[in-house]
């Protein structure tokens, strides 16, 4: 019983946050918050797969969330919604609540094909070279899309809000909040099963000594492949959740300011630690949204006149100076590259992961 | 002519004419070996005299420029190194390659990446095979520690080993690929003598107790000399010589190599 | 295409891959030196740009000296100012965590930070607004058989070949070089040898940044709108070009510089101007799969 401790938490977890939503007994901007922050751990544990366990650096990991959040859109869109494009819908929208899922998984699987794009020139060249193609993968994607007029280009897309209005319909429950918890919890147990197996731990191998991996049985290349896959693939979901939670999406918002967000994420968490990956999400998510509350907050002190006020145009000038000294202090992020349960060995009782 | 015969099906390894070049450097000119079941082989030479290429060579990380080579009879032409290690190969290297953020138990793991029964979606989902195949892979680990009396530190990273217990632990990991053919590239090198003898000792151990064909890179000669039933000697990448330990002792290219020429 | 519209082209890409030669060449220099990749390095330009604005208005408008005597006073301060910027990143951000002896890539993430501070630190004291750059010189322009250029295009392109032959000169001829160069060879071995490793270090900063900083000035020259995210964009394929010419190798960087802005002109020349990032970044992908380590980038074989 104990050892399913974990698992009883985050069900009981899930069904708290659900329920408080369901009733609305807190505010739908924290209910946003907490969505965002479950894709967010989503973004920086398929991040840290490559740029933490595999030792490559990836810089454009929000090329791939983008893929997955343009062809999850415009797949639930086209099916369930009116759009501009086909004008009805190609099916029931009533059907929406049960293809919901695999819409999001759709868009996982275009992103984890686009993985490709770095997976291929992986197998020749790595370390700066290779953040250089996820770069320009990152630009390509963005800059292919802005060029897509039949779906919004550089203007966007939208009807997203639509298909989640349908799915109410059916049946009333916050559905986003719920579909987040599922992929965040998912995405967490994919990525700890993968790494924790003799199979995954190829790539850790990969990452120490590539030469001594391939002679010593590993297939190198497949590897490479699988990893890169993933961890794509999985950012296509957080894109697809991204895309739905909010309503809208356009191409600008995936731009390499939020694959610097992602990277952020993985390296103040320790490279390669994914209960770190997951706390640094949390983590950055409410040091990105407390700061909306910064203006507020200032006030309280007796020396701010009140005339003045805090523009959020500081945000992005805080956070990164904060995690300049942060890093100067902890050089090796929150958790160096171990889990949890390497710091506190009683927490393996509660759980039963391997 | 010779190229177009079939293997001998005895041979363990067989290289025939094998040529390496780099750009214009020959690295490796005609080499050719023929090493039976359990043979123990000493491969020597002054230092850059191309047996480290050979061992490249042979483990699939080049591909030779001229000539083939064949393991158990099968070509590794084309082959990538995880591909030939799957025939039967497992090497160490000059300088030690443990991975060094993974436990001493895990390195051995790691090892069996090729004999794995499962991909992926097996290993997501825990599927029975799956959990065979682990649980199968970490007793033969243990196993293999235990005979080889590391398995106290199955829990130590590799950097935490001395020296000479990164060199064992680095044979053990070859050994757990369950080989036939064994290279060893200077397994001595960096050790002091006490620890070198202790090692030199467990090659012949190995060489004694496992169904394994051995070829040895060695510097000193007297080791080589003392473990090898079959000696080969390369100088700029040149064969000068072949022969059991007596006749190698006795050549005079080897000599000159060694010692130099003494025609002045 | 005519040879006179070809010969424009090649006129247009050659001042617009000077600003990236001139970008990556900072770039090139600091990898070589530490393999670094500074980020912030796209911003010490909009800050070079911005200094430039600030030095030259003031100029103008407070001393009112003529136009001429205010770029050659504005050119020696925006360099110094612009060095001292980049020095500081260096001294706060990246001097403590190379001590620490933290992974390189933490380096790299404290590099993209102080980029982010320059940029939304900029937006957030001088607002959104874009600044207009006050024209120093007057613009001649130039047609000879239906190509036309003007003084200022002449003169981006001579300073970024000038730059490059100072660069060159210092980094094989000079002692100074000399040291650069034994440190991106060697790291461990040149302290020994009793070389300022830290001096050498600031050296290169201060080369790279004034190198930025004159690719910002001539920049608000030829396109008189300044903003803060001016640097961001540009900043990012100079890294590429740096990175497709063989990172750490200075001929390379310049080339490269030349390389994106040809195919970027030229691909505006045939396609809608959407689709430059597109084909541009496309191209350099093409290019990196078949030359893994760059054009002038030597493989590093691995030695086992």
């Amino acid at each position: 019983m104990q050892r399913y401790s974990v698992q009883l938490i985050l069900i009981a977890l899930g069904g708290l946050i659900t329920y408080l939503a369901y009733e609305e007994a807190i505010d739908l901007y924290i209910i946003s918050v907490l969505m965002f922050m479950g894709v967010n751990i989503i973004m920086s544990t398929s991040l840290n797969l490559v740029n933490g366990n595999m030792g490559e650096f990836s810089c454009g990991h929000a090329g791939f969330m983008c893929v997955g959040a343009y062809v999850s859109s415009v797949l639930g869109v086209l099916l369930f919604s009116k759009n501009k494009i086909l004008a009805a819908p190609l099916l029931n929208p009533e059907m929406a609540v049960y293809f919901f899922p695999f819409i999001i998984i759709a868009g996982g699987l275009a992103a984890a094909l686009t993985g490709l794009l770095v997976a291929i020139p992986s197998y020749r060249t790595r370390g700066d070279y290779l953040a250089i193609i996820t770069i320009a993968a990152n630009y390509i994607i963005i800059s292919a899309i802005e060029n897509m007029n039949i779906i919004g280009g550089s203007r966007g897309f939208m009807g997203m809000k639509r298909v989640v209005n349908s799915m109410e319909d059916v049946l009333y429950l916050p559905w986003m909040v719920i579909w987040v918890f599922v992929f965040t919890i998912g995405t967490v147990w994919l990525l700890r099963r993968y790494t924790s197996s003799t199979f995954g731990k190829g790539v850790n191998a990969i990452c120490q000594d590539e030469v001594a991996a391939e002679i010593m049985s590993v297939n190198t290349n497949k590897m490479k492949t699988i990893t890169f896959m993933l961890s794509s693939g999985l950012a296509g979901v957080a894109g697809g959740l991204f895309a739905y939670i909010i309503g809208y999406v356009n191409p600008g918002s995936f731009n390499i300011l939020k694959s610097t967000e992602a990277m952020v994420m993985v390296y103040l968490g320790g490279m390669g630690s994914l209960s770190g990956a997951v706390i640094a999400a949390v983590l950055f998510t409410l040091l990105t949204e407390g700061l909306r509350f910064a203006d507020v907050l200032l006030h309280y002190l007796w020396f701010v006149p009140d005339s003045w006020h805090y523009s959020q145009v500081w945000k992005w000038v805080i956070i990164p100076l904060i995690l300049i000294i942060l890093m100067q202090f902890r050089p090796e992020g929150i958790m160096g590259n171990r889990e949890l349960s390497d710091l506190f060995p009683g927490l393996k009782r509660f759980y039963k992961f391997k | 002519m010779q190229n177009t015969q079939a293997p001998s099906s005895t041979s363990v390894l067989e290289i025939r004419n094998m040529t390496q070049r780099f750009g214009g450097l020959v690295a490796v000119s005609d080499f050719s070996i023929n090493l039976g079941k359990n043979q123990l082989y000493g491969l020597i030479g002054p230092n850059g005299a191309g047996k480290t290429t050979v061992f490249n060579l042979i483990s699939g990380f080049y591909q030779p420029s001229q000539g083939r080579i064949f393991i158990n009879g099968r070509p590794t032409a084309g082959l990538k190194p995880h591909k030939v290690t799957a025939l039967g190969v497992a090497r160490t290297f000059q300088n030690i390659r443990l991975w060094n953020d993974m436990s001493v138990l895990d390195n051995i793991r790691v090892a069996q990446h090729g004999a794995l029964d499962y991909g992926f979606l097996q290993a997501v989902l825990r599927t029975r095979s799956y959990r065979d195949c682990e649980a199968r892979i970490e007793k033969e680990a243990r196993e293999l520690l235990t005979f080889f009396e590391l398995d106290q530190y199955a829990n130590e990273l590799p950097t935490n080993l001395p020296y000479g217990l990164q060199r064992k632990l680095e044979i053990v990991r070859a050994l757990s690929e369950k080989p036939k053919l064994l290279l060893l590239d200077e397994p001595a090198a960096g050790l002091n003598s006490v620890d070198a003898i202790e090692l030199i000792r467990l090659v012949k151990w190995i060489h004694e107790n496992f169904d394994i064909s051995i070829l040895l890179i060695e510097h000193h000669m007297d080791v080589v000399m003392e473990l090898c039933s079959q000696i080969k000697v390369i100088d700029f990448g040149q064969t000068i010589a072949e022969g059991d330990p007596e006749e190698i002792r006795n050549n005079p290219a080897v000599i000159s190599a060694y010692l130099g020429d003494d025609t002045i | 295409m005519s040879t006179a519209s070809l010969i424009q082209n090649i006129i247009n890409a050659l001042q617009w891959g000077s600003f990236y030669a001139l970008i990556a060449l900072g770039y090139t220099m600091v990898y070589g030196v530490l393999v670094l990749i500074n980020f912030a390095h796209g911003d010490i330009f909009m800050i070079g740009a911005y200094v430039a604005f600030f030095a030259a208005t003031f100029i103008l408008s407070t001393l009112g000296l003529p136009g001429w005597a205010a770029l050659a006073l504005t050119i020696p301060i925006t360099m110094i100012v612009t060095s001292l910027v980049g020095v500081s990143i260096e001294r706060i951000a990246y001097r403590p965590l190379r001590r620490k002896g933290a992974h390189r890539l933490y380096v790299v993430i404290t590099a993209l930070m102080c980029g982010l501070i320059l940029e939304n630190g900029n937006l957030a004291l001088l607002g959104a607004s874009r600044k207009a750059f006050p024209s120093l010189i007057s613009e001649h322009v130039y047609t000879i058989g239906g190509v036309s250029f003007t003084n200022l295009k002449i003169a981006v392109i001579v300073t970024a070949f000038i730059c490059f032959f100072i660069l060159h000169w210092i980094v094989t001829k000079t002692k100074v070089g000399m040291a650069m160069r034994a440190i991106s060879y060697d790291k461990f071995a040149v302290p020994l040898m009793g070389i300022p490793i830290d001096n050498i270090i600031v050296v290169t900063f201060v080369l790279g940044s004034s190198f930025a900083a004159l690719a910002g000035l001539l920049f608000a020259m030829s396109y008189p709108i300044l903003e803060p995210y001016m640097g961001a964009l540009i900043g990012w394929k100079a890294f590429i070009a740096a990175v497709v010419g063989g990172i750490g190798d200075i001929r390379g960087a310049f080339i490269g510089g030349f390389l994106l802005g040809a195919v970027e002109i030229m691909v505006v020349a045939f396609f809608p101007s959407t689709y430059r990032d597109l084909i541009a970044f496309t191209v350099l992908l093409v290019i990196l799969s078949f030359k893994p380590t760059g054009l002038f980038g030597i493989a590093k074989t691995t030695k086992i």
